[in-house]
This record gives C-alpha cells, structure tokens and sequence, in this order.
C-alpha cells in the first residue's frame, strides 16, 4: 500500500510541521517515507509545496508523478487547486476554505471555492476559524491535519495523535493539548 | 550498532561526516547546502568534540581554512551551493596540486531549475577540471554511507574528494540507517613542503603526479560497487546519482542499467552497456556531463540520447514525468490546470527595514530618471518585484558594487549599489576599495539587517563592523552614514540619499536594522526560557 501527499501553502503557514507528524507517525509505525521540501527563497510569503510518499513497500522518486497524489493538503484554498494536475483520479482534495490574500490579483472567491466544489472529492473547512474558537489560533494546521486522517487509510488517527505528542512534547503540554484538541476538531468536523 | 534516523539529504551528509571523525566544516550559507552546516552546529557529538563549525566569510575562506586543517592532518569538510565553487576555485583546483594530508571533502550542491540560483551549473565540471573524484549520492542512504567512503578515498588518493549534490535530494528527507561514529584524526601536520609550496617547480612535480594518478581514480571507480552495472535486453540506460530513483521509478523490465555514483566514468562498465545494448540513453540531473563523455568514448556510430538530443528536457531538473516520457511511458496529468489561479511570488516580509530602504530609494530617484540601480544577492533582491521594481540589475555576490562603478565609470550618474551585510563582507569590501582608490561617484547602500536572512538567519561576519571596514577601507567619513530604516525617518532617509546623490564620489550609506524573521526567534526563544 502507498499513498503519496502533496501539501500545500503560503510560505509560513506551517506545513512542514504537518509533514513532520506525518513523518513520525509513519516512522513510528514502520512505513517507508519520503518527504521533499522547499527550502530558500520560496519561503517568504510565496507558494510552497512539499511531497510526502508515505509506502509499505521502497520508494524510489522523491517526487511524486503528475496525476499521481492521493491527497492534496492545503492550508489554502487557490494553493490546493494549483497542484490539480497532480492530483490522481481517485485523488481528494482537504484544504482550509479561507484565502491568504497577498497579491493584488487574488481570483474572486465564490469563483475559487465553486471550482474547488466542482472536484470530485473535496473537504473544506475554515480552519483558522476552528482553531480561534478552540483558543488554539496556533494549531490551524492541525485540525487540517484532523481532517486529512478521513483520508488515510494506511495511518491511524491514534498513530498521528501519538505522533503529535512526540512531536510538540519539547513546547510543553499546553502547546501538545491545544495541538490534540485542534487536531480532534477536525477528524471530528467532516464526519 | 546502525539505528535509523528520519534525516533530510543535507542532514545524512553532515551525521556521515560526524562519524568519520570530522575535525571542521567550512562554508558559506548558500541554498540547498547550508543545512549540512546547520546541522553539524547543532549535533551534540559535534560539540562533544569540539568540532569547528561557525560559519565562513565566503567559499573562498572556507576552501582554504579546510585545506589547512587538512595540511594539519585532520578531516575537512567544505560545503557550498553550486556557485560557491566559482568563488573558491583558485583554492579548489590548487588543491588538486598539492593534494591533501587529512580528508577533504568538498559538498557542491546544485540547483537545477534554479529554484534559487542564479544558474545551473554542473559542479561534475569543477571536479574533473581539478582531475579529482567525484562522488554523486542518490538517496539519502547513501548520503550517509558516501560521507565516510568519501573521507578515506581522499586519504588514500591524497586529493580532495568532490561530493556533488542536488536540490532535490538535499531537502529531501528519509529514514536512514547510522553506524556508530569513528575516532577523529590527530594533529600531525605535513612536512613535504615540496608539495605545498606551488613554485613553478614544484608545481611542475605536482601536476604531473596528479596526472600519474588518474589510472588509479579510474580504476577504483571500475571496482566501485557504487557503479553498478544490470545487463539487460535492448534499451541500456545510464543513470547518474539522483536520477536512478527516477528510472527505478518508472523503469520498464528489462532494460540494462548503468547507475553512475562515483566518477571518473567507468569507461569499462559504459562499453559493457552498450555491448548488451542497441542504445544508450543517459539520465543525468543538471548538464549533459556523462552524456558528452559517452558519446566521445562510444563514437559517432552508436546512438546515445539524453538532454543533448531533447529526449530529456535540455533545462531544469528531472522528475518522474520528464523521465517516463523519456522512456515513452505514458502517464501525467489527470485534471487540468485550475482556472482560479495566481502566482503567488515570494516577498519581502512586512515591517522589513529593505522594504523601508526600497520607499525611500524610489522616493528620491523619481526625481532622478537617469539613475540605475545595481541589485545584489540576498532577500534585497526581491526589490526587482512589485511594489518596488527598484533595481537594475543582480549577477553575483558582491557585483552591485563594482557593477555600478563600471556604469559611473562609463558616465552612468547617479550610479547606485544595494548591498546587504553579508554579502558586503562575502564578495562586497574589495569592490568598494576599487571604487574608493578611483573615486567612483557611486552611492552604496550596505542594507543591514544584522545577519545573512535569505538562507534563514545565520551569523554576519562583519556585524558591528561595518563602519569601522568602510572608512579603512578609505571611504570618507563625512560620506558614511548610519539610519534606521523605518517609516517615521523617510524624511531623513531620503534626505541622506538626496544628499550623497549629488556627491561625486564614493558614499556609503547604511541603514540598520534587526531582520524581521530573527528578531521574532529570539523573542520566541526569550519567552520560551522564561
């Protein structure tokens, strides 16, 4: 079994973070992985992307293919639809539905979102919301991180939670509890 | 005992390092290497130790200081992004004169399709310039692995070793296997002096036992099991470092299979493929290194094919898409491109002191048309972008400087360089003293933000300092200034521009202040020991 992960965002959003959990708990539960990042000049406030390969079996290409990702994982909504053409036929799309408008030409919203419900399977929420009403604003990207575990059968949600004690444990148990909670609200959420 | 350990490429080369008894790692931040170093500061085996790690004014340094810790008979590593090697090539190639007494390896990391770079030059090139090893890792194992094997071929062959890398594989992290770590070497410094001290003479001596000993580099390049040869029907394919996990990727059955990790070519095992072959064709990331070598070794008779010849996309780096369609497999997209869609350029940070120097520039030259604005490398450079469209042009490290003194030499006025701090002190300082010994009427701005933040924050080696380097440097005092750029000084921002503009000589003007990105760290790192 394999699933490949592309995530996506605004530099700064933290998606590595996302990868990192991801990474552990695929570690922790004895799967082959691969995750390339994009470090340097993209990082300040431009698009960034990371592809995580997550497989019982090796991995050979740090990148995964064109039309072949199982998942798109986005912090931000038009960031989810610029990686479609990777996105594999029964592929799904999780994303946060709250733009990150820092450009002039952001598209029309209703437009944006209406394309991104025209795709076959799309969960969207808006994370920041969730996470401000958890008193949690900091863990945004766990409670996407909540809603991608709907769509992945070769983790379980205890895997990532486990990982994410692991992972927050040196920033205390406050940081681990809001980083739980936030990440239950969004498992829970697209029930 | 070997344990794993989830490491990006960058990460495995530098744990190899530490367990091949490094003494030091030199370098200049530069992306996709810096990490490597990043790594080594952090690594308690490396402080355990003592290993030197702090971070170098320019490649250049970096070279040098290794070859001398190498003369002393200790391990040295060097690591640079790919155009770091054209900054310390003088020291680079030398040291293939003289050779080396300690391991030296040199990590040149390339950037195909220029995620951020200037260029995509192949650093296999400098390698065989300098008639040195190469080796070429293609996953994050053997990142590791090559570390030590590098080390002790560079002892064994006395000569730097060259360990190219690329972007993909440097911020790309796996689980990897580690070994236990080996003793570092002791102090014991080379006393042939007839091989360091490169007079003509010696020099002579030198070049010819680098020669003498390419049949050795050859042949322990035949024997390496990092070369490995598959035989197969029809179709034989060449695959270099990272590209094998593409062609492992996509691999039709069958095919003959030469993966290429450590250089000079395998000639040997190149003829070997194409007698159990009808064609070759070579799958290298970056320029057609291997492609050119084997069709000079192979004739014009046999059909070789890679990016010369377009099958492979002659720019850019490779990925399973470019390779699949080499081998004519079918594949790609499945949805097309969104439609609500925008490019989303990186930017400078809000509330960044360039973003005030850059209001403040454009203030000022609205009233001077005829100005040019010489850019330089570093976040700064992004002032090319809207809002500001604020400069010229940007080269290389250090070239703001002289490029403007060039154009005010020529009769360009008023002729501007923006410069940050690091890459003031990296390549900027011996241009400034061209500027000053001809009293070039050029307008330097040195925009410090106290530390190198393109690559995410590593120490400046002239913080504090530049004042004091700018008037030994001859530049006049009462033509150096310090601002802070903020908002509520524009009028007295611009007003030193305005003022420096009309002076016919060299000024330098330096606003000062904390970069956003680090500032916020350590107010992080503040509240967290609270």
């Amino acid at each position: 079994m394999k699933t490949d992960i592309k995530l996506a965002g605004v530099g700064g959003q933290g998606i590595l973070s996302i990868a990192t959990v991801l990474g552990e708990a695929a570690t922790e539960a004895g799967l082959q992985l691969k995750q390339a990042e994009v470090h340097g000049m993209s990082q300040r406030g431009g698009d960034v992307q990371s592809d995580l390969r997550l497989s019982t079996d090796p991995i050979f290409s740090d990148q995964i293919p064109l039309g072949g990702a199982d998942l798109i994982l986005s912090m931000e909504p038009m960031e989810a639809l610029r990686y479609l053409p990777y996105l594999g036929p029964e592929g799904a799309v999780v994303t946060s539905s709250k733009p990150f408008v820092n450009i002039p030409n952001y598209p029309d919203e209703t437009a944006l979102l209406a394309e991104l419900d025209s795709l076959p399977k799309v969960t969207r929420m808006d994370i920041d919301a969730v996470a401000k009403e958890l008193m949690a604003p900091r863990s945004a990207n766990m409670v996407l991180l909540g809603m991608a575990a709907r769509h992945l059968a070769i983790l379980a949600p205890e895997d990532l939670r486990n990982a994410i004690r692991t992972v927050f444990a040196r920033k205390g148990d406050k940081v681990v509890e809001d980083n739980l909670k936030a990440f239950d609200a969004g498992y829970e959420g697209i029930q | 005992m070997r344990v794993k350990r989830l490491l990006l490429g960058d990460e495995a080369l530098a744990l190899g390092a530490l367990h091949a008894g490094l003494s030091g790692v030199y370098a200049y931040p530069g992306t996709p290497s810096t990490e490597i170093t990043e790594f080594i500061q952090g690594d308690p085996l490396a402080r355990e130790r003592g290993v030197r790690s702090r971070w170098c004014t320019n490649e250049k340094t970096a070279m040098e200081a290794a070859l001398g810790m190498s003369f002393a008979g200790k391990r040295a590593l060097v690591c640079m992004k790919h155009v770091g090697m054209n900054v310390c090539a003088d020291a680079f190639v030398n040291a293939g004169i003289t050779g080396v007494k300690g391991g030296l390896v040199v990590v040149a990391a390339d950037d195909p399709s220029m995620h951020s770079s200037q260029n995509e030059q192949d650093s296999r090139f400098y390698g065989k310039f300098a008639l040195v090893p190469i080796l070429e890792p293609s996953d994050q194992q053997e990142c590791y692995d090559l570390m030590a094997e590098a080390f002790r071929l560079s002892e064994e062959v006395r000569l730097p070793v060259l360990l190219r890398m690329v972007t993909r594989l440097a911020h790309s992290r796996a689980a990897v296997a580690v070994g236990d770590p080996i003793p570092q070497n002791e102090l014991a410094p080379d006393g042939e002096r007839t091989r360091w001290v490169l007079l003509p003479g010696n020099a002579r001596r030198q070049y010819a036992a680098l020669i003498d000993k390419q049949p050795d580099l050859l042949a322990r390049a035949e024997q390496s099991p990092r070369n490995l040869l598959k035989e197969g029907k029809g179709l034989g394919v060449i695959a270099c470092g990272i590209a094998f996990n593409y062609v492992r990727e996509v691999l039709p059955e069958g095919v003959s299979l030469l993966k290429v990790s450590q250089y000079p070519l395998p000639a040997a095992k190149v003829r070997a493929l194409a007698a159990a072959s009808d064609e070759i064709l070579v799958v290298e990331d970056g320029q057609p290194f291997v492609e050119e070598q084997v069709k000079a070794l192979l004739g014009a008779g046999y059909p070789v094919s890679g990016r010369l010849t377009g099958r492979l996309p002659r720019t850019g780096e490779l990925n399973p898409d470019n390779v699949a369609a080499a081998f004519g497999l079918a594949g790609g997209p499945v949805h097309q491109p969104a439609v609500n869609l925008a490019s989303r350029p990186p930017q400078l940070c809000q509330g960044c002191g360039h973003r005030d120097v850059y209001t403040a520039l454009n203030q000022v030259l609205a009233d001077y048309p005829e100005a040019r604005v010489f850019g330089d490398i570093g976040c700064y450079t992004l002032g090319a972008l809207p809002p500001f469209r604020a400069i010229d042009s940007c080269v290389d490290m250090g070239a703001s400087i002289t490029m403007a003194k060039g154009a005010a030499d020529a009769g360009v006025y008023p002729a501007v360089a923006v410069i940050g701090d690091s890459t003031f002190t990296h390549s900027g300082m011996t241009s400034l003293l061209d500027a000053v010994n001809d009293n070039a009427a050029i307008t330097v701005i040195l925009s410090d933000n106290l530390t190198t933040a393109m690559t995410g924050g590593q120490d400046s080696a002239g913080t504090h300092k530049f004042e004091a380097i700018c008037l030994a440097l001859g530049v006049e005092r009462e033509h150096l200034h310090v601002v802070v750029p903020l908002p509520k000084n524009m009028e007295e921002i611009t007003r030193v521009i305005r003022e420096e503009l009309d002076y016919k000589g060299v000024s330098v003007i330096i606003p000062q202040r904390e970069c956003m990105q680090t500032l916020a760290r350590k107010n992080r790192q503040k509240r967290a020991a609270q």
